[in-house]
């Protein structure tokens, strides 16, 4: 691929979802907007390497691919409703060629996230359509075959049609509920990435880069759109703090847990803006009165982890106290497990294992990170065999293949003492 | 605008509530029916009788043939349905949930085909 080649699909892929937005409201329709956005990109590639790259280009892409809509709508409209073409040609409120508006982002990705669709379909359209991600990209990465994530992302769009489903920013009373679910799909996404399952990671990618940098990318864009909404800000805060230990988190095809990690190594301009982020957070927490919700919560969980030099200078009870807070909001049993971690390091192995111990029936039997917790406590409190056992389970649980080889090391360790 | 179904699925082996319980879920609904009039979404609406009730028809060969009895034995059957005219999914999917509420059911919502 040539270096004009390269630049285009950069640009292609920071514009695609302004592209894509900007014809869904115009068209009202995902598909129009879907493939014109595709043509437009054709054009850019034959182009771009012979004209030069245009000074606006997202400007560029997105009147090419208005005109190409335009294109496709006249040639079905003499076979169906040519009423319907005039209508859309005419567009009551023109879209400003030059600069993207953003509030069509806003309003595409609400549609995308929408409670009506299937979580799974969430992901994918918000993948697709404001990441730009292709099917193919969003296949390999949920593991499942390319018609299949064809099927679901057509499926999705035709309910969104079918069902008129909205393209708008939902009123203000619904607003915080809906966010939620946007925000969890951009979660997911990072999570995803961060810690992929063991057919997804292949040898030299512990972490899967695109979909953690296009976590981070949407999260920035819905902080910049709803500058207001404390947990937007909390998302964006938590993936940077997290996202900037990623290099650190792997040494020889091994996770490096955080407490072991060369913090030399951590992205010091994401941690300095993800501690901004929160700082910000606790300013309006304090002149609201509201309290923090759950992303901002484990972003200040994260923004005193990156905060101590060394991992011995880490503020334990601090880090106990904000996972105290979170069970309040959020009282599952994978946040109770890592309010358990921290209780190990203020008030010790025992207390910690006892409320392990106590979530031991619900579902986290089947959960890694509750067999790898027990099976430290149990280490340090000198129960060496059951520890064993726990490492085992942990082992058997977990599905990324670095994370199995700590594991089996601090197992392996444990014969030795 | 869009026209959407929202429909109440009867479950068999379900207890068929008590009269008080019935009573007031009329009252519910009765409520309920008077906002989406109040509010112009109104259709048309209608509970059905049990679908021992049903008859089939099949005029699909030479002559009708009729059968007495439900197209397809479900455990699940149609009880009753109101029809709305509102402007999106999310308008819909409100009015659904106060309807659930007022029925003590489920509400399934449908779009109908555009015309």
């Amino acid at each position: 691929m040539s270096d004009v080649d390269e630049r285009v699909e950069a640009i292609f892929r920071a514009e695609f979802g302004r592209v894509v937005a900007s014809l869904a409201r115009r068209f009202g329709d995902l598909d129009v907007a879907e493939d014109a956005a595709g043509e437009a990109l054709v054009v850019a590639l034959e182009r771009w390497p012979v004209d030069g790259i245009p000074p606006n280009p997202g400007g560029w892409l997105t009147t090419t691919a208005g005109n190409r809509a335009i294109d496709r709508i006249r040639r079905e409209s003499r076979r169906d409703d040519k009423h319907r073409a005039a209508e859309m040609i005419h567009d009551p409120d023109p879209h400003e060629p030059t600069g993207p508006v953003e509030d069509d982002r806003l309003r595409l990705v609400f549609t995308c996230c929408h409670p009506a669709l299937a979580p799974e379909a969430r992901v994918a359209l918000t993948l697709r359509l404001l990441g730009g991600l292709t099917v193919a990209e969003i296949a390999a990465a949920f593991l499942v075959p390319e018609t299949t994530m064809a099927q679901r992302i057509t499926r999705a769009k035709r309910k969104v049609a079918g069902a008129h489903i909205p393209y708008r920013v939902p009123a203000a009373a619904d607003l915080p509920a809906r966010l939620a679910t946007v925000l969890a799909v951009v979660y997911l996404v990072f999570n995803e990435g961060y810690l992929p399952s063991s057919e997804a990671s292949s040898g030299d990618a512990d972490v899967r880069r695109d979909l953690t940098a296009e976590a981070v990318r949407l999260a920035r864009v819905l902080h910049e759109l709803l500058p207001d909404e404390p947990e937007a800000t909390g998302l964006l805060a938590l993936l940077l703090l997290t996202d900037a230990r990623r290099d650190a988190r792997f040494a020889g095809g091994e996770l490096v847990p955080l407490q072991e990690q060369d913090r030399a190594g951590w992205d010091r301009s994401q941690i300095a803006e993800g501690h901004a982020l929160v700082r910000e957070c606790l300013a309006r927490a304090v002149d609201t009165g509201v309290g923090p919700g759950r992303y901002q919560l484990l972003a200040a969980v994260n923004a005193v982890h990156t905060d101590a030099a060394d991992a011995r200078d880490t503020d334990w009870s601090q880090i106990a106290a904000l996972y105290q807070q979170l069970v309040v909001v959020d009282p599952s049993p994978v946040v109770r497990l890592n309010r358990a971690v921290a209780l190990a390091e203020v008030d010790g192995p025992a207390v910690a294992l006892a409320e392990v111990d106590r979530l031991g029936d619900t579902a986290m039997a089947g959960y890694h990170a509750w067999h790898a917790t027990r099976a430290d406590l149990l280490r340090r409190l000198g129960r060496t065999a059951e520890s064993r056992a726990a490492y085992d389970a942990a082992v058997e649980a977990a599905t990324n293949p670095a994370e199995q080889a700590w594991l089996r090391r601090r197992r392996d360790q444990l014969a030795a003492q | 605008m869009p026209e959407y179904m929202l429909s109440v699925n009867h479950v068999d082996g379900e207890p068929i509530p008590r009269s008080d319980e019935m009573e007031r879920m009329f009252a519910d609904v009765g409520a309920f029916n008077d906002k989406v009039r109040e509010a112009g979404a109104w259709v048309f609406a209608g509970g059905l009788m049990p679908r021992e009730t049903a008859t089939t028809v099949d005029n699909t060969g030479d002559a009708p043939v009729l059968n007495d009895g439900p197209f397809a034995e479900t455990k699940e059957w149609l009880g009753g349905f109101w029809i709305i005219d509102v402007a999106d999914l999310d308008e819909a999917l409100r009015w659904a949930e106060q309807g659930s509420r007022a029925c003590g059911a489920p509400v399934e919502v449908r779009p109908f085909q555009a015309e």
